[in-house]
């Protein structure tokens, strides 16, 4: 598996860089949880909060790691076969996969996030049904696969093939729409650190997700919260899995770029 | 012999009452209408004289964790702690838990022994708004401590 | 999720006499009972877990009883004290009265 070595490779660069422009980081009190000025949902938090996500056995997201691994190996559909049956330990085999997703698929020519891939093993590979967006098991395995790279920084692909969606999302994101009138940019890059009513605005960053809302009660995916932004404006929200947040997805990991994958982060 | 019980109760009320007075004329002060911080404040006695019975609760004894303000009134988390040698003489029996304005005031209760060793649980409350936290516990010799912190809520009502 | 899910965390060994913090963690809705649908304005009846035991080599060492306002997927935390070695045994007792159980072996030197 050359590519995983490869990918562990552009692993350590990325760390190193991390530590690097941390130090130069003027307020350098975020620590792992901030790449110069980008800066993760988790700094925002409360000391509480943080304390939740901290603590594995406080984490209510580790719930869903826990349901992953089940699924991970039970045997589904008519191949007769687990994810684990083609790919071995997820502890290996799925070590630093989610820092390059969503990424571009030679298949579909088009942009692939962790749950469209998963879906695709599904259908191809397993002979068996996909899962329903946002349903628990797609959540669960979700977790369980992002999980296997908590810690690593989050490293997506925008150039090549990938170009023109990341375009498209990096439009969409700075496009102003609903009755509010409001870009994403407007409240994540603009007025990031400031409040909106209750809420402290973060840059908006995904490396956490899927994430445990204390609002949800649950754990969401960024489809989820990427419809709930679009509602807050007063904009229709688009389907998930929709190509527009495909590409969307693929502009904001790239934001993020650097952060640590968190998954399950806890979110307010 | 049942009046004289009834009657009893009556003065028990009317004293957790006045422990309640501060809370209430402060609920007054921001404008809610006071009949409904009553029966907020009517509520929690209520159910916490079903505990206490006749007896007075003493304050001291109870360490309430609270975040000052809650970021979400969804999970609040809270630890509460209570002194004691936690010995076979000398123990915690049970510790009660109210928020005094939420739809339905019971939070949970707790019971203990001495081989619980310490009297201290760390848990996670929903909150509907801000108000006070109030803790019983119940000793095996038959006292009553109780204590009361208040807690802010701002629940985030945007952010879907 | 299809299944309730719970975990918990104790020390793998620990001298006799210390006293020592248990973690739980259980998958669950914590249906109030005072929310409503969206769609029909009908309240969903209250669906809670109620109750949290905890043994300790077929001992009571704590027990808790839970309202609605114990929040979504509930977290608590307490302390037994070290006796004998053997298992602790937690069961989680909802509503409809089905519970859910997991035991945790503990091994007490000295
Ligand atoms: C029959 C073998 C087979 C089974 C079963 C299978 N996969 Fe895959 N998986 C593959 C192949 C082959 C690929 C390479 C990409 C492709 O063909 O989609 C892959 C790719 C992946 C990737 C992307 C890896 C990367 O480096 O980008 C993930 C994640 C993944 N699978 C998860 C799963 C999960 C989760 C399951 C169970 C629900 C599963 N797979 C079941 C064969 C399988
Ligand atoms: C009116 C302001 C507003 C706009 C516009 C907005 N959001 Fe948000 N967003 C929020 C708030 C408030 C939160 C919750 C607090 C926070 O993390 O900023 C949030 C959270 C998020 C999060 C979760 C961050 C984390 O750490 O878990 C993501 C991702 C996100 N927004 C993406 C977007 C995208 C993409 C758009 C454009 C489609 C967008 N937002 C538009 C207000 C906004």
């Amino acid at each position: 598996m050359g590519k995983f070595h490869l990918g562990s490779l552009l692993a350590a660069g990325a760390i190193l860089a991390v530590g690097f422009s941390t130090q130069a980081n003027a307020e350098g009190k975020h620590g792992m949880y901030a790449n110069g000025e980008i800066r993760s949902g988790y700094t925002y938090l409360t000391p509480q909060s943080k304390a939740i996500q901290n603590d594995d056995f406080q984490n209510p997201g580790m719930i869903w790691v826990d349901d992953g691994a089940t699924l991970y190996e039970a045997v589904d559909g008519k191949a007769g076969k687990s994810c684990k049956a083609c790919h071995g330990k997820a502890e290996v085999a799925m070590k630093g996969v989610a820092t390059t997703y969503p990424k571009y698929d030679e298949d579909t020519k088009k942009i692939k996030n962790i749950e469209a891939q998963v879906n695709r093993c599904r259908t191809k590979h397993m002979q068996a049904k996909p899962w329903k967006y946002e349903s628990g098991q797609l959540l669960a395995m979700t977790v369980f696969i992002r999980h296997q790279s908590r810690g690593m920084p989050m490293n997506v692909s925008v150039d090549g093939p990938a170009v023109p969606f990341f375009q498209k999302g990096e439009k969409f994101y700075k496009q102003r729409r609903g009755a509010l009138d409001m870009a994403c940019s407007n409240c994540h890059i603009d007025n990031a650190g400031k409040n909106a009513r209750a809420n402290l605005l973060s840059q908006g960053q995904t490396n956490g997700f899927p994430t445990y809302r204390l609002k949800w009660q649950k754990v969401g995916s960024t489809h989820r919260r990427f419809r709930g932004c679009n509602k807050q404006v007063r904009a229709t929200p688009y389907k998930y899995a929709s190509d527009e947040y495909m590409n969307l997805e693929l502009y904001v990991a790239w934001r993020g770029r650097g952060l640590p994958v968190e998954t399950p982060a806890v979110r307010n | 012999m049942i009046h004289k019980t009834l009657e009893t109760r009556q003065v028990g009320r009317r004293e957790l009452m006045a422990m309640f007075g501060a809370g209430v004329v402060a609920a007054m002060g921001v404008g809610m209408t006071p009949r409904d911080a009553m029966a907020d404040a009517k509520s929690v006695t209520d159910a916490m004289m079903k505990v206490v019975g006749d007896n007075k609760p003493a304050t001291g004894k109870i360490k309430l964790d609270l975040p000052q303000i809650a970021e979400n009134g969804n999970t609040v988390p809270i630890a509460v702690e209570v002194d004691s040698p936690m010995s076979d003489a000398d123990h915690v029996k049970a510790l009660h838990l109210w928020a005094d304005k939420n739809p339905r005031p019971e939070v949970a209760s707790f019971r203990f022994s001495p081989a619980s060793g310490k009297a201290k649980v760390s848990t996670r409350v929903r909150l509907s708004k801000t108000q006070n936290i109030v803790a019983v516990a119940e000793m095996s010799d038959g006292k009553f401590y109780m204590a009361k912190s208040e807690i802010k809520v701002t629940i985030g009502g945007c952010g879907g | 999720m299809a299944k309730t899910k719970a975990r918990v965390k104790v020390p793998k060994s620990i001298k006799k006499g210390e006293v020592f913090q248990v973690k739980t963690l259980i998958s669950h809705k914590m249906e109030t009972g005072q929310r409503k649908n969206k769609k029909t304005g009908k309240k969903i009846s209250r669906m809670i877990i109620n109750k949290l035991v905890c043994q300790y080599n077929g001992k009571e060492v704590f027990a808790s009883d839970w309202h609605p306002a114990i929040s979504a997927n509930p977290y608590m935390a307490f302390y037994v004290k070290a006796d004998a070695s053997g298992s602790l045994d937690f069961t989680w007792t909802d509503d409809e009265g089905k519970s859910v159980k997991k035991s945790a072996k503990i091994t007490v030197a000295g």
